[in-house]
This record gives structure tokens, C-alpha cells and sequence, in this order.
């Protein structure tokens, strides 16, 4: 399969804090749905905290935008691109990639820090997202190829987050932020359907310290998706955030705690990342896309059972 | 926005910087903030300004006031950066981004919420990320991560001792460890002046 295009799918994959330590069966489901795609992923030793756009820029502009500075260099060091799967770490190296090519004395200033640890950033390697990569830099009929079964009857509720969209001038996709269509796109080449929803496009609630600050304030936000999501009838939830995603799977829990006078009934809506539903359609192991719980321990991710969707791509795929 | 716009905002709006709010913006690049006319598109997309009572027209009003109470109000908390506002300002005004640095203005000053100042110190800080797995209470983490077939702690900073080093490094360069003693040191005496009061009464 396209052997020769391989070589342009090489990235250093930063894994932020969220994927590797609450939400591991995402970073499984990122390495081997990549692999499968015939992609290299490089590893980026010694990487931090990207940091977290909405808390820790909000704290100190600066530090931000040298630890930033830092762990895009080592993606450089790999001579790759940083590859992430999550939308925070996106708009942290993104912005900060952006702001540093469009401003060179800032550039100089963040150099002269990071000479002081021996290391040196560059810029010349674009920081991507999971989604990006697979939209982008391989497209729909790249990865249609891979794809050996098909959904027969699957209601998706795409959930997009912020920062995989905006701001949108320090995005890849044409400066379109109000309705995109890029994840809906992948969802829908493994024969779900997307179903509209209200307010598809509205934040999770968690990003920009305020599930630090009020847990309750980003349930809210988290219930009215939620709600809009039940009303349109979905079976699942696909997401390309593990902020949202956390958000979205121990939230319901939240939700149905704090609002319970609110909801009716308690909401138990599965929720997937993009990479573990391409890959059963693409006919992988679920064991391979963490998709398969082994292991005795409470109080883990996933906090609302994705049961539900296993016994879908038992009926349908299987 | 045509350049003669441009011209004509930067004439009429940028003089009389003396408060320490504006004057910071200005520092920062910000201060286009100068040519918000409150129209309130801001407030009309903002998922939090649903919920709560922040509204970004009021704190964008202030801040260009010099207003500094802005900097007390939990409200500028509520942002979620959505970038809505950001996105839809008729004035291209980069609406997050004030907020994220109306957010830095009031952290310098030592007004930070105990839950962000301990996310801030405690985790961030020490662990270089914002959420860790190499805790003693964390093994249900490291044990989640083998049973996925993944070694129990990330190649990060969790498996690079020396890297921990070199982001405290620049942490220390950028002033980040002192602006985190200040906070600390403000809220050791603002608890101080509670008790105190409290024994008062």
C-alpha cells in the first residue's frame, strides 16, 4: 500500500500529560492505528507538560512559551514533526510555534533561555495533531484504503473541542472555525453517521483552568452538551481531545451527581477517541486500540462504560 | 482592516496609557484592546457567560478603564478559552488573549486561586506536568498504563530525572519559582489576616 509516501509520515509523538496518564488506552490506540497506517512514530524523551494553554499561560505567558519552546525541540531534535493527540497540547505548541515564527526577537529571547540548558529551537518543524496528520497529511482515500468494515447502523455525536479549530488563524484548515467538517469526515469513512446536534461545536467546559476553579461550572457546560447529545439520539460519543474526552467520560458521572435534579435520567453515553474507532473499522485488535479493559483496578478511566459500543461492533463488524 | 483604519485607531486610542493595566497590554503587544467599542459580541457567544456571571464585555470595559478590580473578580476564571470571542470580535481584537493576560496581570499580584496555585506549584511545578502519574497515591495510573501493554510511567519528564532539572532551569530564568513564592507568601498572609480577624470576633 503506497509504500513509497510512507517516508512523509514520520512525527515525534508528544504525549502530553492527560493521554499517557489518566488516558493510556488512547496513547495505545494513537501508536498502533499509526503503525497500521504505515506511519513512523519517534518518541520525544524528556518531554513536559506542553504547557497547558488555558492554566498555565493564563499563570505566566513567559514560562509558557519556554517549556513549549522546549519540548518542540525535541521533535526537532528527531527532525520530525510533534505529533498530538490532544487539542490543549495543540494550541499550546501551535500557538507558541506561531507566535515565536511571527515575532524573531521573541524568538531570540526564548533561544537565549534555552541555551542556558544546551538546547536550541528552531521552528522548522510544524506541531500537528492526530487529526490533522490523518486529514491532511494522508486524506480520506489514503486511509479509506485500510478501512475493511463497515458500521451498518452507527449515531456518532462528533465533538470537535476548541483548540483543534481556533484560533483559527493559527490553524491549518483555511480559517474555517464555525462548522468544520474535517472530523466528521473521518467518522463517516467507517460507515457511522454523524447526527447534528445542538450546539455541536460548544466547549466541553474543561479547558481554561475552569475545572480547577469551579468543577461544577464545567459540568454545566458538560450537561447541556451532554442533553443536546441524548436529544439527537446517539449511540456514542467520538472525540480527538482527552481534555474533552475526561471531561465527556468521568463528567457524565459529575453531571449525573450534580444536576441530577436537572437531567431525568443519569446519562451513560460511551465515549471513543477517533483513533479507536478507525481502528476496529480498519479491522484491528480492540485490544490494540485499549479498547478491551484487563485489569482489575477501580477508580480508572473509562468512568462510563463503553460496553454499549463494544456489543455495536460485535452486531455490526464482527 | 485598511491601514488608513489602522492608522486612525492607533492615533485616537493609544495615547494615555498611564494605568498599570492598559500600560502592561501595551507592554504585551495587547493593545488593541484600545479599539473594543463594548459592543457585547463577546458576551453574546461565550459558553461560560451562560453560567455564570462573567461577562468578557464588562472585564474587557474594565480593563480598559484601568479598572483594577477586574483583577479580584473570580469571573475572569470562568473563561474556558473557546476563542468564540476571539474568533467573532468585529474589531479583530484578540478577546482570549486579553483575558489570558489580564489572568497573568492579576497571578503577579498574587491573586490566584488555592486550586491553581496548588495546580501551579505543587504539580506543575514540581512534576513538570499538569497531571502526573509518578505520585505514590498514583500506582492505579502506573498499573492502567501496563495493562494497555505500556511501560508504567511515560518517556517524558517521568523517565528523565534530568529533564525535571532543565525545566526548572527555565523556570527559574523566566521567574516562574519567584512569581510562585510571591503567591505563596500573599496567601500565607492573607490567612494569616483571616485568623487573626476570626479570633477578633
Amino acid at each position: 500500500m503506497k509504500m513509497n509516501e510512507n517516508e512523509k509520515f514520520r512525527y515525534a509523538l508528544f504525549l502530553g500529560c492527560v493521554i499517557p496518564n489518566r488516558y493510556p488506552m488512547i496513547e495505545r490506540s494513537i501508536r498502533d492505528v499509526f503503525d497500521e497506517l504505515g506511519a513512523e512514530i519517534l518518541e520525544m524523551p524528556g518531554a513536559a507538560c506542553c504547557p497547558a494553554p488555558g492554566v498555565f499561560r493564563a499563570f505566566h505567558i513567559p514560562t509558557w512559551l519556554v517549556i513549549a519552546a522546549r519540548n518542540i525541540s525535541i521533535a526537532e531534535e528527531q527532525e520530525a514533526s510533534p505529533l498530538t493527540g490532544c487539542n490543549g497540547c495543540y494550541g499550546t505548541l501551535r500557538d507558541a510555534w506561531c507566535d515565536l515564527e511571527e515575532n524573531p526577537k521573541e524568538k531570540k529571547e526564548i533561544n537565549e533561555y534555552l541555551s542556558k540548558i544546551g538546547r536550541k529551537y528552531t521552528g522548522n518543524y510544524e506541531p500537528k495533531h492526530v487529526v490533522q496528520a490523518l486529514y491532511l497529511d494522508m486524506g480520506l482515500d489514503y486511509i479509506r484504503d485500510f478501512i475493511k468494515y463497515q458500521f451498518k447502523d452507527l449515531k456518532v455525536a462528533v465533538h470537535y473541542g476548541c483548540h483543534i479549530v481556533k484560533p483559527s488563524d493559527k490553524r491549518p484548515w483555511g480559517g474555517q472555525y464555525e462548522c468544520p467538517t474535517f472530523l466528521d469526515e473521518l467518522v463517516e469513512l467507517t460507515g457511522a453517521k454523524s447526527i447534528p446536534y445542538k450546539d455541536k461545536y460548544m466547549c466541553c467546559g474543561a479547558g481554561g483552568a475552569v475545572r480547577t476553579a469551579v468543577k461544577e461550572v464545567a459540568a454545566d457546560f458538560t450537561r447541556e452538551k451532554l442533553t443536546n447529545m441524548r436529544e439527537a439520539g446517539v449511540d456514542v460519543i467520538i472525540d480527538c481531545c482527552p481534555f474533552c474526552h475526561l471531561q465527556l467520560d468521568l463528567g457524565q458521572l459529575e453531571v449525573n451527581s450534580i444536576y441530577k435534579d436537572m437531567i431525568g435520567e443519569p446519562f451513560s453515553i460511551p465515549v471513543v477517541y477517533i483513533t479507536q474507532l478507525l481502528g476496529v473499522a480498519m479491522g484491528m485488535d480492540p485490544n490494540r486500540l485499549g479498547l478491551i479493559k484487563n485489569h482489575e483496578l477501580s477508580g480508572v478511566s473509562p468512568f462510563t462504560s463503553i460496553q454499549p459500543f463494544l456489543d455495536i461492533v460485535k452486531d455490526q463488524l464482527i | 482592516m485598511s491601514e488608513n483604519v489602522e492608522k486612525y485607531i492607533k492615533r485616537k486610542v493609544f495615547r494615555g496609557t498611564s494605568d498599570k493595566i492598559s500600560s502592561k497590554f501595551v507592554d504585551a503587544g495587547l493593545e488593541k484592546i484600545r479599539s473594543c467599542i463594548n459592543c457585547g459580541t463577546c458576551t453574546g457567544g461565550c459558553p461560560a457567560g451562560r453560567r455564570t456571571a462573567y461577562r468578557t464585555r464588562v472585564a474587557i470595559r474594565k480593563a480598559l478603564r484601568g479598572d483594577e478590580s477586574v483583577l479580584d473578580d473570580v469571573d475572569i476564571w470562568m473563561c474556558s478559552t473557546c476563542y468564540y470571542c476571539y474568533e467573532r470580535c468585529p474589531r479583530n481584537i484578540p478577546v482570549t488573549d486579553m483575558i489570558i493576560k489580564l489572568r497573568n496581570i492579576a497571578v503577579e499580584e498574587g491573586k490566584i486561586l488555592d486550586n491553581h496555585l496548588v495546580l501551579a506549584d505543587k504539580v506543575f511545578y514540581t512534576t513538570c506536568h499538569g497531571v502526573p502519574a509518578n505520585q505514590p497515591d498514583q500506582e492505579k495510573w502506573r498499573d492502567l498504563r501496563e495493562s494497555y501493554g505500556l511501560p508504567p510511567l511515560p518517556p517524558t519528564v517521568h523517565s528523565y530525572p534530568e529533564a525535571v532539572e532543565e525545566c526548572h532551569k527555565l523556570m527559574e530564568l523566566t521567574g516562574f519559582r519567584k512569581l510562585l513564592d510571591h503567591a505563596n507568601e500573599v496567601k500565607a498572609k492573607q490567612k494569616e489576616a483571616q485568623e487573626k480577624q476570626s479570633e477578633e470576633k
